[in-house]
């Protein structure tokens, strides 16, 4: 039997049994859900997707397909915001098929129909753990964002002096937004020096050194001195050996000397009460 | 995707403006925005001095992950690029004394193709992805 | 072409440059701060970018070559109010304008020239 023709006797099958198909499908579908949605809730969704999966058999309209493969993503997403595994989600989508095959069961010449059909829900559900997938991938990356934010803080030492504590590896995607707060943080405050604090970058080679210099150029073209603190010893030998040269920008052993020299840069001195 | 014809000082900062304007609506960050168009200020450029006068062409891309980038193309057909490896490196300057620009504009997108044969002109092409 | 004008206040020429400018035009401001300089024998320049989105190689190499000459005539000249994001870019494209001083702003960038930083 053609395809076309299969699709749409089971097209005409959902159709006339939409109730129980939709009933089923979402008891069913309640079994993957572990009582996380109501079945109203489940029930609701699967009626539209239901309802789609009319159309894209019957061929009605162009759009149909589309607005399916929508349908599935946004379940998709989601059931990822919600926690879900894409296990859950696709088991979801494809127990339409047990559901079906139960109404089915009695009526033998509808097993062509059935295979056809089958193979469409396997799609669909496949196309859920895709989706699943991709948005997965994307909070992962949004979160990472959000850590690399957090771990870049830029603080206020004094009137005029800011502070960058570095901590861990330092790449050129870290340096960009290094640079960015440094250099936003320089136009809020106002300030005119820049303590650059290395203590908790684990490993200083030639592409850090690089990274490390790039930062400091760019904070001199908005007029800021630079120093670089936090130098262990390891670091000041690994520093020497490959032959970086860090030129006319004063470096200290510490967060505090480099204060001490900043406010003396500045023109002010610590005096005890 | 929008065509521009590079015949002369104006028309670099109009390929600028068009650049930036394609930038910003694209989602690209600040300082992407601003690398990109000073990437295609540099090519305009040397389309222009070097190249005798060219086309640039802004064009919006998607990429196989769905991220959304510009795409530009800088072609003139001037007397074309010798050694294409000398140029891209940092200092290297044609005999007028103006510095191609062309390795710290590399530097500036996310990807970089410069084809250029002695005689038959120079073609660059440059994308710049969102994040 | 745009001609930015150059405002002389005491010993200090102001240029403020708010358009994106033409290549043509930046020479011209070259060209003119090097006449006024010559001319009024003024101590200092100030070049606000403050308004200026773009700065590619042709307009870094201006301000360094303003620089220089303006080293020639005994005056320093000091940049002030650069973006952020132009500076990364300047600093990516490898431009460091080390032959110019540099300033969150004119007022800084005056005391700068008047000896106070």
């Amino acid at each position: 039997m053609k395809v076309d023709t299969a699709n749409d006797r089971m097209a005409a099958f959902l159709r006339d049994n939409h109730d129980k198909v939709v009933g089923r499908w979402s008891e069913l579908a309640m079994a993957s859900v572990r009582g996380r949605t109501s079945l109203e809730e489940v029930r609701r969704e699967l009626e539209d997707l239901c309802a789609l999966i009319v159309r894209v058999l019957s061929r009605a309209d162009e759009h149909a397909a589309g607005e399916l493969t929508a349908a599935l993503d946004e379940l998709s997403r989601s059931r990822a915001r919600d926690g879900f595994t894409p296990g859950e989600t696709a088991l979801g989508v494809f127990s339409l098929k047990e559901a079906v095959y139960e109404l089915v069961a009695d009526a033998a010449d509808l097993v062509p129909e059935f295979l056809s059909f089958s193979r469409m829900v396997d799609d669909l559900g496949l196309r859920t753990f895709e989706a699943y997938s991709a948005a997965r991938e994307q909070i992962i990356g949004d979160q990472s964002a959000a850590m690399l934010e957090l771990s870049t803080p830029v603080v206020r030492l004094w009137e005029g002096i800011i502070a960058v504590p570095l901590v861990g590896m330092l790449d050129s995607a870290r340096t960009q937004l290094v640079m960015e707060k440094l250099l936003d943080t320089l136009v809020a405050t106002g300030a005119d020096h820049a303590v650059i604090d290395i203590t908790g970058v684990p490993t200083v080679d030639t592409e850090v050194a690089q990274h490390l210099l790039k930062t400091v150029s760019a904070a001199r073209l908005l007029g800021a001195k630079c120093i670089i603190s936090g130098i262990r010893p390891q670091v000041a030998q690994t520093i020497v050996s490959l032959g970086i040269e860090f030129g006319d920008i004063a470096t200290k052993a510490s967060l505090a000397d480099a204060l001490a020299l900043a406010l003396h840069q500045a023109g002010m001195k610590v005096v005890p009460l | 995707m929008d065509e521009l014809p590079i015949r002369s000082g104006d028309d670099v900062v109009r390929v600028r403006q068009s650049v930036r304007n394609a930038a910003a609506d694209n989602g690209l960050s600040l300082v992407d925005q601003t690398k990109l168009v000073t990437a295609a200020s540099e090519l305009a450029r040397n389309t222009l001095v070097h190249g005798g006068g060219g086309m640039a062409r802004v064009e919006v891309v998607k990429s196989a992950t769905g991220r959304v980038g510009v795409k530009l193309y800088f072609t003139d057909e001037g007397p074309g690029i010798p050694d294409i490896e000398l140029a891209l490196t940092d200092g290297w300057t044609t005999g007028t004394g103006l510095g191609l620009g062309l390795s710290g504009a590399r530097r500036l997108v996310d990807e970089f193709e410069l084809t250029s044969k002695p005689g038959a002109g120079t073609s660059a092409v440059v994308v710049k992805w969102s994040r | 072409m745009e001609r930015v004008p150059i405002l002389t206040i005491g010993q200090t020429l102001f240029v403020s440059i708010q358009i994106d400018l033409q290549d043509e035009s930046v020479i011209r401001l070259q060209e003119d701060l090097a006449e006024e300089l010559a001319a009024t024998g003024a101590h200092g320049v100030i070049i606000d970018i403050t308004a200026v989105e773009i700065v590619d190689s042709f307009v870094g190499r201006m301000l360094t070559t303003i620089g220089s000459i303006s080293r020639l005539f005994d005056a320093e000249t000091v940049l002030v109010g650069m973006r952020p994001a132009v500076a990364i870019t300047l600093t990516e494209l490898g431009l460091s304008l080390r032959g110019v001083r540099t300033a969150l702003n004119a007022e800084k960038g005056l005391e700068i020239l008047n000896g106070k930083s």
